[in-house]
């Protein structure tokens, strides 16, 4: 019986990470869908950022009650995952409790310890459940979290509420058990659930110690391949989001290098570079080979590969549209929505690609079939979005490279713009005023 | 005010060369309520007698609303045009009052080969002080008033300068109460992006209505600015909400020019 279970736990353990590990590795592929972007400078810095944004959450303090609650939350699934590594050695070597002998008297400490992560966490859970469904915070509540969105959050919270009853119930029904055996009476917490239990006979207290105990596993293994389908990921992708994130002064917009010569070459002729040889006779190179020239991003193939990971990394949060001036008076403009969509076309081109189509053939684009016009031009490039994330998620590139792409283009502006633009050509500013008027203001 | 301001080709005829580039932008040259703050500034600046120049008819838009609309052409024609003229003067250092050409200026010319040490304003306000150079007159006119700060979205958040305006307006003595969205969470004028020039999408009110009555919720008499974009946008904020009377929108240079020696 014991050999039984513990091949059963070995075969599900190896299914459960090779789903997972596959799921990764597609999501990988989506991510490198995007357009090359150095972002490997400066890695002193980086590694700082991933310290304070990833690890310390430095930035979720912004907003102390949730950043405390989320913090119990994520000490609570690090540390408890130490417990669950015995779980997994138990599981594999057909042991119990192989680090309580090792450990000692420690044993008792260490779990119980863990106990106290798995109140507070359960606590921190239903608060946030209260939060998302009771109080009805209103970044927790926009259109854009309709449907799945909204669900996905509930399940996560649900799922964790499930965990950490059954390692509580768990270690309760082991404490009863040590209570019937006079060898002890179970640990911080589960000791004052313990004595309640030890009406029952030592077999179903057995029964409920080992379904808990695998009801545990098989939740974490269960939680584990659902991660990647949900906005819950970025408990993984924090840490390269974090790492990759900007470090210039987030009013900076890229340079177009490509737009910078055809500029230098329209004014110097002679800095343009001699037209490339003919093709030798017998093939060689074609033209095809040079890639094709977008300005700015239609689709999500355009974007940066950093703008893709930022997508599969966001949380939904609803910080950045909570501190948007569009959002917050009322524009259609949301910037969690543009990583939403972001992430959304990706995977159904991710989707294409696996069944073997040619992404293109859809005939759908991020911009129009996801982000409207209307969305993209309510933006005062004011950049709260990307200081409110707290892991430096940028929605402010992505739109920006819509824009360029609206305009350079499909010429799409509103009139205004056009107008605007025309001066700036014309008379050097953006008002139809007389260059000559320029320093009219010394008389004034 | 009179005020003497030289241009770069003036100061090239005499063969001297400014200390700095003043570079007053378009709004600054051209919108009526900007200019105000142009001359404010160029006033300081002659008063200490700091030898300054500006381009006058041969300055052009740095093509920041061009950029940030999304036509990155014409940013880029108006930048090679402007790096050529700077360039040709040999300008090292630029000063200027609006945090948008400061930005361009600061992170965006300098890849396409426009090197120059820049300050925004306020900064060029706050070292002036300093070093003494700037004296106020009996503490200054706002001593004592109950102000409050509009903090830019290209000079704040954007480029990361919050103390030196607040330096500033410490040093003209007021009563300073700063709006719940300040600093790195302060809330945009509605002016950036190119929205100058183009009429809001719809919503349920306007971004400069909503600033602005944070800022007239404050119970301050002055909403204090360091940007002519931001000026403009409260100016018409504060009117939106019939609190003219009691409220006035002005850039920290002409509380400074106001209250000099």
């Amino acid at each position: 019986m014991a050999l039984v279970s513990q091949i059963l736990f070995i075969v599900l353990a190896l299914v459960a990470f090779y789903l997972f590990f596959r799921k990764v590795t597609a999501i990988r592929r989506n991510i490198l869908l995007g357009r090359k972007e150095d972002r490997t400078d400066r890695s002193g810095e980086r590694w700082k950022n991933v310290a304070l944004l990833a690890l310390g959450q430095q930035k979720m303090f912004k907003k102390p009650i949730p950043a405390v609650l989320h913090f119990l939350v994520y000490a609570g699934f690090v540390l408890i995952n130490i417990e669950v590594l015995e779980i997994l050695l138990d599981g594999i070597l057909g042991q119990h409790r192989i680090f309580e002998s090792p450990l000692g008297g420690f044993y008792n400490v260490v779990i119980g310890f863990f106990e106290v992560l798995a109140v507070l966490t359960l606590v921190a859970v239903i608060v946030f459940l209260i939060r998302r469904n009771v109080l009805k915070v209103r970044r927790l509540n926009q259109p854009e979290l309709n449907g799945f969105p909204k669900q996905d959050a509930n399940t996560i919270l649900y799922i964790e509420i499930v965990l950490m009853t059954m390692l509580l119930l768990m270690n309760s029904a082991e404490g009863a058990l040590r209570i019937q055996a006079g060898t002890g009476n179970g640990f911080w917490v589960s000791q004052l659930f313990a004595p309640a239990l030890t009406g029952l006979s030592t077999e179903s207290l057995h029964l409920i110690e080992r379904i808990c105990w695998w009801g545990h596993i098989l939740g974490i293994f269960a939680f584990l391949n659902y991660l990647p389908y949900s906005k819950h990921f970025h408990i993984l992708l924090a840490f390269p989001a974090a790492y990759y994130t900007r470090l210039k002064p987030m009013a900076e917009m890229p340079n177009m290098p490509e737009i910078q010569n055809e500029v230098l070459y329209a004014m110097e002729p002679d800095k343009a570079p001699s037209l490339p040889p003919a093709p030798s006779e017998g093939g060689g190179e074609t033209p095809e080979e040079a890639v094709p020239l977008r300005f700015g991003a239609r689709d999500v193939q355009d974007l940066s590969w950093k703008n893709l990971l930022d997508a599969y990394t966001c949380t939904e949060c609803g910080r950045c549209t909570a501190s948007c001036p569009a959002n917050i008076t009322g524009k259609k403009l949301s910037p969690r929505k543009i990583m939403m969509d972001t992430r959304d076309r990706t995977e159904e081109v991710g989707r294409l690609l696996d069944a073997g189509k040619n992404p293109a053939e859809d005939g759908k684009s991020l911009l129009h079939d996801y982000i409207t016009v209307e969305e993209l031009r309510a933006c005062t490039t004011c950049q709260a979005c990307v200081e409110a994330c707290p892991i430096g998620l940028e929605p402010l590139s992505i739109i920006h490279q819509l824009r360029r792409n609206l305009i350079m283009e499909e010429s799409n502006a509103p009139a205004e713009w056009n107008a605007m633009n025309a001066n700036i050509e014309n008379n050097m500013a953006p008002w139809k005023f007389s260059p000559d008027e320029r320093d009219a203001w010394v008389n004034g | 005010m009179d005020i003497q301001v030289k241009t770069m080709a003036e100061y090239m005829a005499l063969g001297e060369t400014p200390d700095i580039l003043f570079w007053v932008g378009c709004a600054g040259s051209f919108d009526q309520r900007a200019q105000k703050i142009t001359r404010a500034f160029a006033y300081i600046l002659d008063k200490v007698g700091y030898k300054f120049a500006i381009l006058g008819k041969e300055e052009a838009c740095t093509g920041d609303p061009a950029r940030r609309s999304g036509n990155e052409f014409l940013f880029q024609m108006m930048a090679y045009q402007n790096i050529q003229v700077l360039n040709g003067y040999g300008v090292k250092k630029i000063v200027t009052i609006c945090p948008h050409c400061f930005n361009i200026f600061r992170n965006e010319y300098p890849v396409l080969g426009g090197n120059y040490e820049v300050m925004h304003h306020t900064q060029l306000l706050q070292q002036l002080i300093n070093e003494g150079k700037l004296v106020m007159q009996g503490g200054g006119a706002f001593k004592g008033k109950k102000i409050t700060y509009h903090d830019s979205c290209y000079l704040g958040r954007g480029n990361g300068i919050f103390e030196a305006p607040r330096a500033v307006l410490e040093a003209l003595d007021v009563e300073l109460v700063e709006m719940k969205r300040c600093k790195t969470n302060g809330l945009c004028c509605g002016a950036g992006g190119a929205q100058m020039w183009k009429e809001e999408e719809p919503g349920t009110t306007r971004v400069n209505w909503e600033r602005s009555a944070e800022a007239i919720d404050t119970g301050a008499s002055i909403i204090a600015n360091n940007c002519p974009y931001c000026t403009t946008m409260l100016v018409d904020g504060v009117k939106k909400a019939e609190q003219e009377d009691n409220v006035v929108v002005m850039d920290i240079a002409e509380m400074v020019a106001a209250s000099l020696k």
